[in-house]
């Protein structure tokens, strides 16, 4: 599929019609999810009551910033070996989706400590290590950006920023486990999506209920395809800006 | 391999650190401009302060390693060295850790000798000093090698420096976590442990991926 959608030509006429596709289906799973998520189940008192449906969209952007900087880095890694364009292409267009998606994250993680885990807490949203994590996460992303931008030939930028993303990428897991270090007692709660199957929803060890867990996973389908066909779009004018200079390039000669 | 680009390397970063003025002092004095300004803004309770004071030091030295950091490749960029070195195939990722550790010997290990004078006046306990001497040793090590990956990556560009302070802070964040676990628990902590692992993984990406980057900037 991939090495399919190497070609550029290819790209481009697959994504002239998944864009819009990705869009229509990720805005009805987005709508759906947050439907369900907002209006329809009942509210879980131990997670900050009516504060929990922050969830719809906290755990999905979580999932999705760290998704998307291995995406990153995985596209950087492409274009580093193989020189393939259209990498570079997808790692450019990847970098803003990615932080906008790690400040969703963070933002959202806030609003729900603040309030959720109590008075006492209230100040201390820099002192949990999970919502930490995703902020160093975000800066990664800024650099990233910053230093594409500083430097002044697409060539020179996409080398610099590829092997910038590889050394973050070595990096980020070491980072996740010394925040981890770095606040053992974290008041956030342990992943609890992978352990289904127990019907006993209150037990705080226990994986999640399931009538929570459906919306979660439609809210990350359809952040997914959002986020898919953001990169998809900002790649397509990607592709066409160069073709424009490229045209302006020749127009100019006189050819 | 010849030995000659190293040397030169290792010569040319010491006569720079020397070079334009007050090259070595200029850390130094934000090392201990920052420590001093910390009662100003923290109160001056003895108590506090000594209690505040190794996690202030290491935010000093992480500070004070960037103050440099922009000057690192860019002379070499220059003034030409950077494509004779190039010339002598496989050596770059070398000589760009040799320049690193020398930077680290002119402008990262005189901090470390000032700590205890600096952490006298902050009250630190005398018996944390020779540990924390030892982190600040390490993880000053760690913070010049990825800022000078973030440097080389930047050595084309004028008026790095914020640049570099944004790529390279998140990078810091273990060695700064670790460094200060172990101002708190001494040497036989595992803190200590992971501070030493950090350098040492940093000894061995860092110089690969500071020569890809030079042979970008010098193109």
């Amino acid at each position: 599929m991939l090495s399919y959608l190497a070609n550029p030509l290819r790209f481009m006429r697959f994504s002239r019609l998944a864009v819009p596709i990705c869009f229509a289906l990720g805005a009805l799973m987005i709508g759906w999810s947050l439907y369900n998520g907002l209006l329809v189940v009942p509210p879980d008192e131990k997670q900050g009551g009516d504060l929990m449906r922050a969830m719809f969209t906290h755990v999905p952007s979580a999932w999705l910033c760290m998704g998307l900087y291995a995406g990153l880095a995985g596209a950087s890694f492409v274009w580093f070996i193989w020189r393939h364009e259209l990498a570079d292409v997808a790692a450019r267009a990847i970098a803003p989706i990615g932080a906008g998606y790690t400040a969703l994250c963070f933002i959202t993680g806030s609003i729900w400590g603040q309030k959720g885990w109590g008075a006492g807490w209230h100040n201390l949203i820099l002192g949990d290590s999970r919502l930490m994590s995703v902020l160093v996460l975000f800066f990664l992303f800024l650099g990233y950006m910053a230093l594409r931008a500083a430097l002044e030939t697409r060539q020179k930028a996409a080398r610099a920023a590829a092997i910038l993303t590889m050394v973050g990428m070595v990096n980020v897991p070491i980072i996740k486990v010394s925040v981890d270090m770095w606040q053992t007692t974290t008041i956030h709660q342990p992943s609890s999506v992978i352990s289904i199957g127990n019907p006993e929803p209150r037990d705080k060890d226990a994986g999640m209920n399931i009538v929570y867990l459906q919306q979660l996973l439609w809210g990350f389908g359809g952040h997914t395809l959002l986020a898919a066909a953001m990169v998809m779009m900002l790649m397509r004018s990607e592709v066409y800006t160069q073709q424009a200079d490229r045209a302006l390039a020749l127009k100019l000669e006189g050819a | 391999m010849n030995p000659a680009p190293l040397f030169s390397a290792f010569r040319s970063s010491l006569s720079e650190a020397w070079a334009s003025g007050a090259g070595l002092l200029l850390p130094l004095g934000f090392f201990a401009g920052t420590a001093t300004m910390v009662p100003f803004t923290l109160g001056s309770e003895a108590e506090l302060l000594s209690r505040v004071g190794p996690g202030v030091l290491w935010l000093a030295l992480a500070l004070s390693s960037m103050v440099t950091l922009e000057r690192v490749f860019q002379a070499d960029l220059q003034d030409g060295a950077l494509d004779l070195w190039l010339q002598d195939v496989g050596s770059i990722s070398l000589v760009a850790a040799i320049k690193t550790l020398t930077h680290w010997l002119v402008s990262g290990f005189p901090l470390v000798l000032m700590t205890p004078i600096v952490g006298y006046a902050l009250g630190v306990p005398f018996e944390k000093m020779i540990p924390a001497m030892i982190g600040y040793g390490l993880g000053g090590l760690v913070f010049f090698l990825w800022g000078g990956v973030a440097a080389a990556l930047s050595a084309g560009v004028s008026r790095a420096g914020l640049l570099i302070a944004l790529i390279a802070l998140p990078l810091y964040v273990p060695a700064l976590i670790f460094g200060v676990q172990m101002a708190e628990s001494g040497l036989d902590s595992p803190s200590f442990l992971f501070l030493s692992a950090c350098t040492l993984f940093a000894l061995g990406v860092a110089p690969a991926a500071m020569g890809e980057a030079l042979r970008l900037a010098a193109e």
